[in-house]
């Protein structure tokens, strides 16, 4: 039923355009998009009244599911679809189509009066990982203000199958680790951020796009050797920022007419802008 | 009504009826008296349907999971929670046992002696005005609903701890036990007050001819006889609180972890499923057992109602 109305409304939009009613394009997924996605979704009505744009968060994982369950036009993911995911959706006769749409550089946040300076790669893997050691700051090198309950490190991460907790046990804790249990599991990018704000001794990550007045980004060096690198638009896109990650939208299969015309806006520089101007780094430099 | 009323015309008034005629007759009174039945019928057994139903349908998700992937002895023993790791997924709930317990039990400490105390003072001191006050207070507060709580939690009560008590983090055991335990407070103090009104007066009457003080009457003649009814007024609170969600997930920290003092962080059943279920892979192992937490979660509320249920029924046999 759901296919049907869907090939149906391509149909309109490839056929004719002005013949029938709105076509709507469903855009959901990650929480760490749905900013932008939404962002896209308000400037492309100005682009072509005809097509709306409907977006809705909730994670990677669900906006993954929703297009093999075919729900969903266009998922939005901040972690590149597992293979389990394509496996499930070959099932169900659909071959995703990948789209890089931007980068996000996932900063490690502290409270504002935290006196850290860098952060090596090693050394957040000490924090957040199972056979990790450090669970106080002095053994950073770094003195808490205000005293010793400040020095315990309080672990703020994600819940266990956010895109971004997914990224960030891959890239920080590497293959084949989890991490340590006992963080403090916080169910959004934001809610991090906020959590980390009102904590003294507190550690966290979450898009770069997230960071307020109220928290401070830490620079992260990849190791020892490495000068440590402040997660900028321009680190993400040049590379040098350790944990900057890809930003996908992937289609059940080769897009076709409203949903293509769409992502080849996203994708151009009037869509790149507007990821930009979201705080996150775009596929390429813009001018 | 008139006599032309109904598909057979009545006799006129005072012609005598013979009875079993009279029963057998089908008229409008008759039809509207079976549709109330059905409708009455329908109402009354919607109840136990939803229940059977929800259990089924919990049960359909979880059990295949419990059957074939599931190791209890994981399940009940470790405190490894990680359904999404690479490496090896395990399923260990013991943290989260450990976490709703505590929260719940803090809960309890903080809200027995209030509600207790408060529907002592509704039921047997306050008089007139001031009763009617705090009966309707009471039951306002039962109305906030828990997202509201756990704001509290999150925006007032996470400060005051870090100050008060020098800590690293105030969203723990404490913040979510209390916010609990002022969520439960209504539903026990209205039933204990209940319980407490179920004394009959003449218990009173005969220990106050005895010479027996008000705060007599109540500790010696009161609360011994209201004892059954007090009891399922806790446990109705403890259901309320294993059950509630919304704001554990946002107060206790919702870190998988054995907390050993009030001040650690805790996670709870309902806020682990209530977290994850949103991005768990339909069908999958993850989803499969987030439903067999729900199963867990379904007995023990069903066992502590049916405690608290039998409790009552003591009571009324006692008290009639």
């Amino acid at each position: 039923m759901k296919r049907l109305a869907i090939v149906l409304a391509l149909a309109t939009a490839v056929g004719c355009g002005g013949g029938g009613g709105r076509t709507l394009i469903q855009s959901k997924g990650s929480d760490t998009l749905v900013n932008v996605a939404q962002a896209w979704a308000e400037a492309y009505a100005t682009v072509d009244p005809n097509v709306a744009v409907a977006v809705s968060g909730g994670g990677s994982g669900v906006g993954l599911t929703g297009l093999i369950d075919g729900t969903t036009e266009i998922a939005n993911s901040s972690r590149k679809i597992k293979s389990k995911e394509i496996e499930a959706a070959r099932k169900h006769g659909i071959e995703p189509k990948e789209f890089v749409v931007g980068y996000d550089a996932l900063a490690v946040y502290v409270h504002k009066d935290n006196p850290i300076e860098k952060i090596t790669i090693a050394q957040l893997a000490g924090i957040y990982g199972d056979d990790g050691t450090i669970t106080k700051w002095s053994q950073l090198g770094v003195t808490m203000p205000g005293g010793a309950q400040n020095d315990t490190i309080v672990r703020v991460s994600r819940q266990n199958n956010s895109g971004t907790y997914v990224y960030f046990k891959e890239a920080v804790l590497g293959e084949g680790h989890d991490y340590k249990l006992g963080s403090i599991d916080q169910s959004g990018s934001k809610d991090v951020v906020d959590l980390v704000a009102r904590t003294m001794g507190a550690i966290g990550y979450s898009g770069l796009a997230y960071a307020t007045p109220e928290v401070k980004l830490v620079p992260v060096a990849q190791d020892d050797a490495a000068p440590p690198v402040m997660p900028t638009m321009d680190t993400a896109i040049d590379g040098s920022y350790p944990i900057a990650r890809p930003l996908f939208m992937y289609t059940a299969g080769e897009p076709q007419g409203a949903v293509k015309a769409y992502l080849d806006w996203i994708l151009s520089d009037a869509g790149q802008k507007i990821i930009h101007d979201k705080g996150y780094a775009p596929v390429r430099k813009l001018d | 009504m008139s006599a032309n009323d109904g598909p057979v015309p009545h006799p006129p008034r005072g012609t005598p009826v013979p009875f079993p005629a009279r029963a057998d007759e089908r008229d409008r009174a008759w039809f509207v008296d079976k549709v109330v039945q059905v409708l009455v019928f329908a109402g009354g057994i919607s109840g136990i349907v939803c229940v059977v139903g929800i259990f089924v349908f919990v049960s359909r998700e979880g059990f295949g999971f419990i059957a074939h992937t599931l190791d209890l002895r994981e399940f009940f023993g470790s405190i490894a929670w990680r359904p999404t790791s690479d490496k090896r997924a395990t399923y260990g709930i013991l943290a989260l046992l450990a976490g709703t317990a505590s929260v719940t039990g803090l809960a309890m400490l903080v809200s027995v002696p209030f509600s207790i105390g408060a529907a002592i003072y509704i039921a047997e001191f306050a008089r007139g005005k001031t009763r009617e006050a705090l009966k309707v207070l009471i039951e306002l507060l039962a109305a906030i609903p828990s997202v509201v709580w756990g704001f509290i939690g999150l925006t007032m009560l996470n400060p005051l701890i870090i100050d008060v008590f020098n800590v690293p983090v105030g969203l723990c055991v404490l913040n979510a036990g209390v916010i609990l335990g002022l969520m439960a407070a209504p539903i026990m103090t209205t039933i204990a007050e209940d319980a407490l009104k179920a004394v009959p007066d003449g218990f009173r009457e005969a220990a106050e001819a005895m010479g027996a003080t008000r705060w007599q009457v109540v500790w010696r003649v009161v609360l011994p006889a209201a004892k059954q009814g007090l009891m399922a007024a806790v446990l109705l609170g403890v259901g309320r609180g294993f059950g509630e969600t919304m704001a554990v997930l946002m107060a206790s920290g919702h870190a998988i972890n054995l907390p050993t003092s009030p001040f650690d962080q805790a996670r709870a059943l309902t806020a682990t499923i209530a977290a994850e279920l949103g991005e768990a892979e339909k069908g999958g192992d993850h989803y499969r057992a987030l439903f067999t937490l729900g199963i867990l979660l379904f007995s023990v509320t069903f066992a502590i109602n049916l405690l608290a249920d039998t409790f009552v029924r003591g009571r009324r046999k006692r008290g009639g």
